[in-house]
């Protein structure tokens, strides 16, 4: 291909986003920097000595890795037994997965605002069994929330997972059997390394979506801020919008150092190098 | 080991129930006959479907969302085609970062997006809030378009493009009469899936509303604070069936090997 070809090609679309979205991103972070002409770390600094600040990055970063977590417990036994499945049985499974990933977040959080809230199923069930007096009041705070993200995030990494289960080769298992391990120590020894590639990606995928995520706190947080819900109010009802652009800042730091990090730690692990 | 794998099964049957539960039940209450949203509903009625049709402002919202991505997604294939057919095709100094740079949007926080491009293509370039949804959205479906047709592209055999190109047609041609009808296939479903991601958009949609300007998704959040009617639930329900339709598209096109696949 020549090279004038090439450009005529690439360069449309890499203006494009180079203008829109490079750009524009380059200009907030460079803009924290400069909040009256001079250079200086001054917003970061308030940033991070003031408590309520603080506590809303903690809270969005607990509320993550909570996610994390219950998706990868919840998740890795449901992707083992699908991928051991028939593939009739496996391809309803999996369509069943797909479908809640593909319906808008919006419906999907609604649906748990009709089962959390005050007057919902859950408080229904609770109280007429008479298991509680009073309604529990889990909508608007952070266990709401990782319910949601669990919701959301859970179809993405089972989908992985079974993406990544398919392709060990059961031979090995067998080998290892053959060799004298338990069932148990072949899972242990042969199943699960072979998957920590998988898990990572899962992880990394299920960790910056939820630390990211806006639609799911903005319906069942309430007024518990997470970080993403914080920088909307800043940016639009607040109209703070350095206070914004250090928290876009923030957000892209953590969400590419988590990134990077992760597929380090995945590359490490990978028995096959 | 039998017992195990029952173990096993119940435990995705509970997995199963909380995916799909929630969906269930919000589908049931779509039918409530009352004003209040319950379950289980305490009738059956289509009231609420109605509804939805009377608020002029689901309406108008879903033909902005339906226009936004329609449009969103032409520009999105003009930018995106050329670019995954160059990044599959040839070889060149800085393809990495050409390619990460393609598939960049996928990574970067879409509130922040949202924020950076109200901050500078509305406010700095002064450009209207149309054209911010119609940018934000071509941003966000551009490496799913780039990632489908280059996975499409990786499967055409290239030697017909040769062959049509030592026959004597143009670069050109071949392009259009050889290579776009042989990924056909993989553009329907890029459109389909850049359609979807689209038309859910919220966190760039939220920073892109004016007076009667504002998308399905963001109308229905604004809904939601002020009434708790099954309006909502109703809504809901529709775009359950256009998602399941669209899903069965996309399995038919290319696969469930295009899910799993990371």
């Amino acid at each position: 291909m020549k090279k004038r070809t090439l450009y005529l090609l690439i360069l449309p679309g890499l203006l494009f986003l180079t203008i829109f979205m490079i750009i524009p991103i380059a200009l907030t972070i460079g803009s924290t920097f400069v909040p009256e002409g001079g250079f200086s770390f001054q917003g970061y600094l308030q940033f991070f000595t003031d408590d309520y600040f603080r506590s809303i990055l903690f809270t969005t970063l607990q509320v993550s890795l909570v996610t994390t977590v219950a998706c990868i417990i919840l998740g890795f036994p449901a992707a083992y037994y699908i991928s051991k499945l028939g593939p009739r049985k496996k391809v309803i499974l999996l369509l069943l997965t797909i479908f809640p990933l593909l319906t808008s977040p919006v419906v999907r959080s609604f649906s748990w605002m009709v089962i959390l809230g005050k007057n919902g199923l859950l408080n229904n069930i609770l109280l007429s069994i008479g298991l509680r007096q009073e309604p529990l009041e889990i909508l608007y705070s952070p266990t709401a929330v990782m319910i949601g993200l669990i919701h959301l995030f859970l179809p993405l990494i089972i989908i992985t997972l079974v993406g990544v289960l398919e392709n060990i080769d059961h031979d090995l298992l067998r080998a290892a059997e053959s060799l004298g391990a338990s069932k148990v120590e072949a899972f242990r020894k042969v199943v699960l390394p072979l998957c920590v590639p998988g898990l990572m990606i899962g992880s990394i995928l299920v960790f910056v979506g939820s630390f990211t995520a806006y639609t799911t706190p903005a319906l069942l947080g309430g007024k518990q801020r997470v970080i993403s819900t914080f920088l909307y109010q800043n940016a639009i009802t607040l109209n703070d919008w350095y206070l914004a652009s250090i928290i876009a800042t923030i957000m892209i730091v953590v969400t590419f150092a988590i990134i990077t990090l992760m597929n380090k730690a995945a590359k490490k692990l990978n028995p096959k190098g | 080991m039998q017992e195990k794998n029952k173990i096993l099964a119940l435990f995705t049957l509970f997995v199963f129930t909380f995916l799909l539960g929630p969906l269930v039940i919000i589908s049931v209450t779509s039918f409530e006959p009352g004003n209040v949203l319950k379950f289980p509903p305490e009738g059956f009625s289509f009231k609420w479907y109605l509804n939805i049709f009377e608020v002029q402002m689901f309406l108008e919202t879903f033909k902005i969302s339906i226009l936004v991505s329609l449009a969103g997604n032409l520009l999105a294939l003009v930018l995106g085609i050329p670019a995954a057919y160059a990044l599959s095709r040839a070889d060149f100094r800085g393809k990495e970062i050409v390619n990460a740079v393609f598939l960049s949007p996928i990574l970067i926080p879409g509130i922040v997006l949202g924020f950076t491009l109200l901050k500078y293509i509305i406010v700095t370039y002064q450009l209207p809030i149309y054209a911010g949804l119609f940018i934000g959205h071509t941003i966000i479906m551009l490496p799913f378009v780039i990632r489908v047709i280059s996975s499409s592209l990786s499967n055409f055999d290239f030697s017909i493009e040769e062959a049509a190109l030592s026959l004597g047609a143009g670069r050109l041609e071949t392009f259009f009469k050889v290579v776009l009808p042989n990924i056909k296939t993989g553009i329907i479903a890029a459109v389909i899936i850049a359609f979807l991601e689209s038309f859910n958009n919220v966190d760039i949609s939220v920073f892109m509303t004016g007076p009667g300007i504002s998308t399905l998704p963001i109308q229905m959040l604004t809904y939601v604070q002020y009434y708790f009617d099954p309006t909502i639930a109703s809504i809901s329900v529709l775009l359950m069936i256009l998602t399941a339709i669209l899903m069965f598209l996309i399995e038919r096109l290319l696969g469930l090997s295009y899910f799993t696949k990371r």
